[in-house]
């Protein structure tokens, strides 16, 4: 079959169907794109991908704080232990202790060691002993904080073994029975709050690939359209992947932002609320209010994760959809 | 299995050929059209399209036969938030032409069917007659080595049906083969050409 030549302009015998119209000064395009812009769907969609992105962000900010929280009271432990001398007859306590600390200070990664004077100790027993308390009176052991350098790893065996030999009644506490504890708490916390997480991504991903089908229901016409005008699967599923990763990116952002200015609101509350019950409270379960760095790198994360869900997703029902269309063997 | 609609069809349309495809309604005319749309297979038989069995076009080469096929539907199937003349330039978009390319071609053609003064509106604010001619030259646009439509004058009155068909026989001089399905016999009896006569399913051809 031969192509047809172009339509002539009309002859006597077909006459035009008007007169030359005149022309409109208006433009001819809409400027919108082959897929429907602002559609009840679209904006709908964009609403809860929105309210997917803010509390997948809430949840992962909430994570990111208690996990370095719960590292910070661990390191916070783990960089100190104290050495106690209990008093014996005949003992010169204060050689003892500056004796302790000599030994404690030759270890490598000791960077500091504090001995508790007569007041500091009173003030520690005040609540059981009362007050006005003559320590050279009783037998209350003398306790000195040892400070570890960030990093360290001092031999505590060893200088277990020296205090013990060397200065009488002296014993170490490394604290390990409470950092173990912590690190169990701290490991629980955070594996629970990443469960949390991973649980609202899974809800958050169900729900945006729901809501992006549901929207991309309402523009099944353009695609068939778009099919019998002659449009590849290629063509088609770019408008639809371009369209849905802008209102996929729009609803994340939204989201996104919304997160992080009640992280930004949260800690000026924080801020001004340092000295009060409830800002040590708060803060001693969250530190500073602040998602810190990775925190924010992982709401950008899922940012991009959540739109390129929703483009995907479009493409995916479009391919579909062309599928069902082209293949003549299943359109019975 | 539900009720037959169409049965022992045996029929070819010829290049550039004109024809009519009436019947009554419910006769199975837009069926027919869309079997040769290939929108929809036959439960038995066989349909060929350019030389090839429907059933063995592999899929990615359904677009190419497409863009050879105008199709008028009888809904019209305009996308409505774009404007009349972004509606019939849609199938040379698709092809990926260049838009400074196609513009006057698809200006002229509007001026052609009328729609000149119509071009930047949205199809809400078209009458039926001019949502009409606007699918007309959209299917007309590419123009296409076949075109089928569907009751082309059916939301239209007389004296524009008239103008609508010496559009579609221009069209047909000027190469492309033409089926037009309508019930309305005062359309028919203005262009003698060939009649493909559905009733009750079953076809009868008046050359």
């Amino acid at each position: 079959m031969n192509k047809p030549s172009a339509p002539t302009a009309p002859t006597q015998e077909t006459e035009p169907v008007t007169e030359q119209a005149q022309k409109s000064n208006r433009p001819l395009k809409s400027g919108k794109s082959i897929v429907p812009g602002e559609t009840i769907a679209s904006t709908a969609l964009i609403f809860v991908i929105a309210i997917m992105a803010f509390l997948a962000c809430l949840t992962l900010g909430a994570v990111s704080m208690v996990s370095s929280s719960a590292n910070k009271w661990q390191s916070d432990i783990s960089r100190e232990v104290t050495i106690q001398i209990k008093p014996a007859d005949g003992q010169a306590m204060e050689d003892d202790i500056r004796k302790a600390s000599r030994i404690a200070l030759s270890f490598e990664g000791v960077s500091k060691v504090t001995a508790l004077n007569d007041a500091a100790t009173a003030r520690l027993l005040e609540p059981w002993l009362g007050s006005g308390l003559e320590l050279a009176e009783l037998p209350v052991p003398r306790l000195l904080t040892v400070s570890i350098e960030d990093g360290a790893n001092p031999d505590f065996t060893a200088l277990r073994t020296r205090l013990e030999a060397e200065v009488p009644g002296a014993s170490l506490d490394d604290h390990r029975a409470w950092v173990n504890r912590l690190t169990t708490m701290a490991v629980t916390m955070v594996f629970i709050g990443f469960s949390v997480f991973l649980l609202m991504m899974a809800a958050t991903i169900t729900t945006v690939i729901f809501a992006t089908r549901g929207a991309m229901a309402g523009n099944r016409d353009v695609v068939e359209v778009l099919h019998f005008v002659g449009a590849d699967s290629a063509f088609i599923s770019r408008q639809f992947q371009g369209h849905f990763l802008l209102l996929g990116l729009k609803g994340a952002l939204i989201g996104t932002a919304s997160a992080i200015a009640l992280f930004l609101l949260l800690g000026v509350w924080s801020y001004f609320s340092v000295a009060t019950p409830q800002g040590d409270q708060a803060s001693a379960l969250f530190g500073s209010f602040s998602p810190g760095i990775l925190g924010y790198l992982g709401m950008f994360a899922v940012t991009i994760m959540v739109a390129g869900l929703t483009a995907l997703t479009s493409r995916w029902t479009v391919h579909k959809q062309i599928q069902i269309l082209q293949d003549y063997n299943r359109s019975l | 299995m539900g009720r037959e609609v169409l049965s022992d069809l045996s029929f070819q349309v010829a290049p550039n050929s004109f024809q009519f495809l009436t019947g009554p309604s419910g006769a199975g005319k837009t069926s027919l059209l869309r079997l040769m749309l290939l929108s929809i297979r036959p439960t038995r038989g066989l349909v060929h399209v350019f030389g090839q069995e429907a059933s063995k076009i592999p899929p990615r080469q359904m677009p190419t036969i497409r863009r050879k096929i105008g199709v008028v539907f009888q809904d019209f199937r305009l996308l409505n938030h774009l404007t009349t003349y972004e509606n019939v330039a849609l199938p040379l978009q698709v092809k990926g032409k260049i838009e400074a390319n196609y513009r006057q071609d698809v200006t002229d053609l509007l001026d052609w069917v009328g729609l000149g003064d119509r071009m930047h509106v949205l199809p809400p604010v078209l009458s039926g007659g001019e949502k009409q001619r606007a699918a007309i030259a959209r299917a007309l646009i590419d123009q296409p080595d076949v075109l089928l439509a569907d009751e082309p004058t059916g939301n239209v009155d007389p004296p524009l049906a008239r103008r609508l068909l010496r559009l579609f026989i221009e069209l047909h001089r000027s190469g492309t083969s033409v089926v037009i399905a309508t019930h309305d016999l005062s359309l028919m009896d203005q262009f003698d050409a060939r009649r493909l006569v559905l009733n009750s399913g079953r076809l009868q051809i008046y050359e």
